[in-house]
This record gives structure tokens, C-alpha cells and sequence, in this order.
């Protein structure tokens, strides 16, 4: 089965924000008080070791397991969205100290309540959809 | 080995395996962000037949929903397989400014004010419900999430993701040190 490589990475990316806490509404607020370095620690070493990974392989221009050339896709210049859009998404990060990804890995870990959290996401992302014309990007 | 795993993971541990996680979806042709299955949802649902942001093909991204249900998954093998039964350490500072919010640091890994489904108020569901419909929306607007911009674009140095993710962190600061005290 082509996809299993898919479930497996999305269970060590469950395991591995479960085991380190990034999960846990408690370590968003420890972050967002500045009281522990915890939380920058992760994100920190995360983005320096990719930069250094998205360095080499433009370097070397190497290829994915299809042979295909490795590119990743400059995001576009609209600078309303990012700033508007990455506000409004932090809000909601500090209210329910989940990300996107982190309130599964909640559900799954049996903190059932997350369902609501998710049932507002997808409610938001629907929306978002309907007005998208009228925001400014 | 298996007691090594149990022990909560040090950041350092964490950070590599994510940035390990990016590097591999990128060797699988794909790239790391995580709130686009929010979008992919929507459209399976029929959102598509409505509104033309949610027209599109979601079985090219079959891929994340597989990488969504194995991080379903990998919480379930954490609280039960490689569950511990340390408590939770977080900072003395942080215990005590949740306290004169009125919410008490229990030990456990999400505050059972918050997340237990027997004890959870009414006004905890609309917050909850209100903070993930401000994700949701905020995550499509920003066109991403911590994954997409904070892993994913920060890595490609990408000055797009650099201001979402100074957003994100705007908005994080204004909801903790502004808006809890009126909500809390």
C-alpha cells in the first residue's frame, strides 16, 4: 500500500508532539508568558536543522523517491493575508493551545473534547471559503 | 529502549524529528502543512458545490489525510504504549499566573477545566468552539499553519512566512496577556 509511508509519518509526527509536550495547552502558555524556553527550543532547532536541509538539497538539486526534482514553491506577496490571516490564527492558538495538527493528536491521546476545537476550525475554514472575495489579501 | 521512549522527550529530541518529518515529505514529493486537511475536509463533505474555494480534487491530497489519521494514531500510542506516569513539569511563573486566573495546574498533560468532557462548562465549549473557528479561519487566510509557515516556509526562508508567523505570535500574545483577563 502506496500510503503507509503517509500513516507512518503522521504517527511518529503524533507520537513525537505528544512525547515532547507540544501538544499541551500548558506548554503554549508557558511559551507565550516567556517562562520556559521549551516550546522555542522545538520550533528552533526544527527551522534551523530544515534550513539547513532545504540549503543542501537546492545545492545539490537532488530528486524525490520518484526521481522528480525536489522545488518548493515560492509563496506568493500578498502581504495582507499573511499578516491579517497569521493574527487572527494566533488568537485562536493561545485560546485553545492547539495548532491544526496538535488537536488531532489530542483526540487521538483521548482528550475527546478536542473534537469541539476541530468542529471550530473546520466551521472557520468553511467560512473563510464563503468571504474569501470580499477580505482583503 | 522502550522505557527511553516513555520518559518525556527533551525539545531537542522533538525539533529534530520534525524537521526530520519535513525532509522526508519533501523526499515523498509532498511538503509539510498540516491545515490544508481542514480545507480537503470541507470539500469532502460537498463544500464544493457551493463555494468555488472548496472545488477541487481532494483525492490529490489523500496523502495528508493518511499523515492526519496516523497522528491520530501516534497520540492514541503515546497515552497508552509509551505513557508515563510523571507529572507534567511546567514553570513555577506559569502555575502561578494561571492561578490568579482561577485556572489550576493539575498535572496532567491539557487542563481538565478545559478538555474533560465531564466537567467542561458551557462557557469552555463556545471558547473552545470560538478559538478553533479563529484557527481554522486564520490558518486558510494566512494560506497555512505552524507546519506550513513556521516549519515548512521559515525553512525555505520564505519573508512570506516570516510575517505570518510574527502574526501568529502577535496574536498569541494579544489573546494571553490582553484577553485572558477578560475572559477568564
Amino acid at each position: 500500500m502506496k500510503g503507509l509511508r503517509f500513516i507512518l509519518a503522521g504517527i511518529l509526527f503524533g507520537i513525537v508532539m505528544a512525547k515532547s509536550e507540544a501538544v499541551s495547552w500548558y506548554r503554549i502558555q508557558e511559551m507565550f508568558r516567556f517562562q520556559s524556553f521549551h516550546m522555542y527550543g522545538i520550533i528552533g532547532t526544527a527551522v534551523v536543522l530544515g534550513a539547513l536541509a532545504v540549503f543542501l538539497i537546492k545545492r545539490f538539486q537532488l530528486r524525490d523517491i520518484q526521481g522528480m526534482p525536489i522545488n518548493l514553491p515560492a509563496k506568493d506577496k500578498q502581504w495582507t493575508k499573511y499578516a491579517m490571516g497569521g493574527l487572527i490564527f494566533g488568537l485562536g492558538w493561545a485560546l485553545t493551545g492547539a495548532c491544526p495538527g496538535p488537536m488531532f493528536v489530542n483526540i487521538g491521546y483521548g482528550y475527546v473534547a478536542m473534537v469541539i476545537v476541530v468542529a471550530g476550525a473546520l466551521l472557520g475554514t468553511y467560512l473563510y471559503g464563503l468571504i474569501r472575495h470580499k477580505l482583503p489579501h | 529502549m522502550i522505557e527511553l521512549l516513555k520518559q518525556p522527550w527533551p525539545w531537542y529530541t522533538s525539533g529534530i524529528v520534525i524537521a526530520g518529518i519535513m525532509i522526508t515529505l519533501l523526499f515523498f514529493g509532498k511538503s509539510f502543512g498540516f491545515s490544508s486537511n481542514l480545507r480537503t475536509i470541507c470539500t469532502m463533505a460537498g463544500a464544493g458545490k457551493k463555494v468555488a474555494f472548496f472545488d477541487f480534487d481532494w483525492k490529490t491530497q489523500k496523502w495528508n489525510l493518511l499523515f492526519l489519521l496516523g497522528a491520530i494514531a501516534g497520540g492514541f500510542i503515546s497515552s497508552t504504549l509509551l505513557k508515563n506516569d510523571e507529572p507534567f513539569k511546567l514553570a513555577a511563573a506559569t502555575i502561578a499566573d494561571l492561578k490568579a486566573l482561577g485556572i489550576t495546574f493539575d498535572g496532567q498533560l491539557e487542563p481538565g477545566q478545559l478538555f474533560d468532557l465531564q466537567s467542561i462548562s458551557a462557557k469552555n465549549v463556545l471558547l473552545m468552539l470560538t478559538g478553533g473557528l479563529m484557527i481554522g479561519f486564520g490558518s486558510r487566510y494566512a494560506g497555512g499553519c505552524t507546519s506550513g509557515h513556521a516549519i515548512s516556509g521559515l525553512s525555505n526562508l520564505q519573508l512570506p512566512s516570516l510575517v505570518a508567523v510574527i502574526g501568529f505570535f502577535a496574536g498569541g500574545l494579544i489573546m494571553t496577556h490582553l484577553l485572558f483577563p477578560l475572559i477568564f
